[in-house]
């Protein structure tokens, strides 16, 4: 095919969904040894975009490409999101190599977000979390925390590798543990000087605590947490469908054209990211 | 009925070509492929299957969206527009034309791809009626007519005669363009042929072909089958039957760093390969089989799950012809349900 003439003639006036807005990033805070919390704001202030708890947002690093992150601080934030990101691959890398003032590309939001609005409403619930895993969660806990009326009994069950490696501990201990009607547990997977907390893995310590099945349960971790704490809940007596999560699975997109997310008649990127847990019975198993 | 004299075939383009792009098969090194005419280029009337399909028209293998520009901690994006210019796609085949619809039921749905709708809006398809399917032709499976073709303009071509009918109002305006080439007549030569095609489809090996089994709702029998094991065993994940597919949609978004300039683009991409999901931590399908069943439960299961049961294939033949391991999807529809009466 010969190439085509490129018409650039309303190319300033022309926005599309595929494309980024500008943002600057004006705060990176570093939460463990590999894992920062970047502030992002529109240029003019404010935020780029509405969004609701456990949806997400693409970002480009300019010059290196774009991913999918979940957007970590609550809706009712109208100053600015929070992106909590783990380096784990190149684009991530180029992101924690970033300083504040960096201007770098935002879309979104993308995804079902978790229905604190509807099913959520009035229910007890209890967040299952194991590393990075916190960081869609940190945006529900946040709304249910400015929304608390709304819902019952709250409690937080986080775990990670070591001490330093939690994420957001400062705004656990500062808020969260001080907030009515609200536990927050945390464990790490090995003994550590100066750690007088629980020790062992996120599943073990759920069954010691032996929650009782009046709650909706909301897990996201790495798979393998993922994958146990299930069966335990399940034995715990929890129904699949008081239980949401959350998949991740390569996006390009974000808007179930790309086909990259795709797992049986679903994409992740709109008909997930959350799911619940009857849902994914029904997706063949390669998530 | 309008008629052209085939002598005067390139009066014809080159009235159209003088105002609009014009794209149509054209022999390249060897390899015929839809490329846009300039005059004197000859078009090969026996050409029936592109090696790649027309699909490129709509959704190019590979285009342009945006160019960043950083300057120092600043970020700027300006955008490449959907194309504003109106073109003509000559002689595409029914299957061809039906992979376009099916292209549509992803692409023109929220939210609506920009850049493949306003291609889709200024492109004017004349199809052709095949006068000789070939023996990897299907596309009655799924029951297209290739003496029927869908698009703007439908043309049969003849010794004698180029018959065009137009099908819809941008179909009108083509043929007023070149009305001073045409002449009235031939709706019985054209009868003729038609039924002609039909009796040749009739024939050929795969024309019982049927997809029993597969459809919506069949994910949990067909997923765990011992026979993906086999099917998938000899594939090499080279990828061409999904470049050569008129259906396949899967694309990827790359941006290309050059000084302080960066240009995103999107490619056609392949879920036969293995980096399609590779993320940081992992990919979701590490095996080839695994890939291999997603390409055809994709096209057999899924789509027609969230098309009310339309499958993503259209018989074109391309990828029975060209895998280099001689695997294809009527193998895999065959080997779990579909029966081929030859």
């Amino acid at each position: 095919m010969s190439e085509e003439h490129i018409c650039t003639c309303h190319a300033n006036d022309y926005k599309d969904v595929l494309l980024p807005q500008t943002a600057v990033v004006t705060d990176i805070r570093t939460d463990t040894p590999d894992v920062k919390t970047f502030r992002v704001v529109s240029p003019d202030g404010g935020i780029c975009f509405d969004h609701m708890p456990g949806q997400c947002a693409m970002l480009t690093i300019p010059g290196v490409g774009e991913a999918m992150f979940s957007i970590t601080s609550s809706p009712t934030n109208t100053q600015y999101k929070e992106f909590s990101i783990k380096r784990c691959g190149m684009l991530t890398e180029a992101l924690h190599a970033m300083e504040p003032g960096q201007e770098i590309g935002i879309r979104g939001p993308y995804g079902k977000p978790f229905p604190v609005d509807t099913e959520f409403k009035g229910k007890n619930l209890l967040f299952i979390a194991g590393g990075i895993g916190i960081a869609p969660l940190r945006s529900v806990i946040n709304y249910v925390r400015a929304n608390r009326d709304d819902y019952g009994h709250v409690d937080v069950l986080y775990g990670s590798r070591s001490a330093d490696d939690l994420v957001d501990y400062q705004e656990m201990q500062q808020e969260w543990m001080q907030e009515k009607d609200f536990n927050v547990y945390l464990t790490i997977d090995r003994e550590q000087q100066g750690w007088d907390g629980h020790v062992g893995f996120v599943p073990a310590y759920l069954k010691e605590l032996a929650f009782k099945p009046d709650c909706t349960a909301i897990i996201c971790g790495p798979p393998i947490m993922i994958k146990f704490v299930l069966a335990a809940l399940v034995e715990m007596g929890f129904s699949k469908t008081q239980i949401y999560t959350t998949l991740e699975l390569k996006m390009k997109c974000g808007v179930g054209k790309c086909g990259r997310c795709n797992i049986g008649s679903k994409y992740v990127c709109k008909d997930g990211p959350v799911f619940r847990c009857d849902e994914i019975d029904e997706l063949p198993n390669e998530y | 009925m309008k008629r052209l004299e085939t002598s005067r075939i390139n009066e014809f383009f080159d009235v159209i070509a003088a105002q609009q792009r014009l794209y149509m098969p054209l022999e390249n090194n060897g390899s015929v492929n839809f490329g846009v005419y300039s005059q004197g280029d000859k078009y090969d009337p026996s050409a029936l299957h592109t090696v790649k399909s027309a699909k490129d028209v709509f959704f190019p293998q590979c285009e342009a969206m945006a160019s960043f520009v950083t300057e120092g901690k600043k970020f700027s994006v300006t955008p490449v527009a959907p194309t504003d210019e109106n073109f003509v796609v000559f002689g595409v085949r029914a299957c061809d034309v039906r992979g376009f619809e099916l292209l549509d039921k992803v692409f023109l749905t929220d939210p609506v791809d920009n850049y493949y709708a306003a291609r889709r809006s200024h492109g004017t398809i004349v199809s052709l009626v095949c006068n000789n399917p070939e023996e990897t032709c299907f596309c009655s499976t799924f029951g297209i007519d290739a003496a029927a073709p869908a698009g703007d303009v439908i043309g049969v071509w003849t010794e004698d005669y180029l018959y065009l009918e137009a099908a819809t109002q941008k179909g009108e305006e083509l043929l007023a363009l070149t009305g001073s080439l045409l002449t009235d007549g031939g709706d019985e030569e054209v009868l003729r042929r038609k039924e002609q095609t039909r009796e040749i489809i009739k024939k050929l090996p795969l024309a019982s072909l049927t997809t029993e089994g597969w459809g919506a709702g069949t994910l949990d029998e067909k997923f765990n089958r011992p026979e993906w094991d086999e099917l998938s065993s000899a594939c090499i994940a080279c990828g061409t039957c999904t470049f050569v597919c008129p259906t396949c949609q899967c694309y990827d978004v790359r941006d290309y760093k050059a000084g302080d300039k960066v240009s995103r683009y999107r490619c056609w991409d392949s879920c036969m390969y293995s980096d399609f999901t590779m993320m940081a931590h992992g990919t979701n399908r590490p095996t080839q089989k695994q890939r291999f069943r997603q390409r055809f439960m994709h096209k057999l299961v899924y789509f027609p799950d969230n098309n009310d049961g339309e499958f993503s294939c259209v018989g074109c033949g391309r990828c029975v012809a060209k895998c280099p391991i001689s695997m294809n999807i009527v193998k895999v529809i065959k080997a779990m349900g579909g029966k081929n009466n030859e």
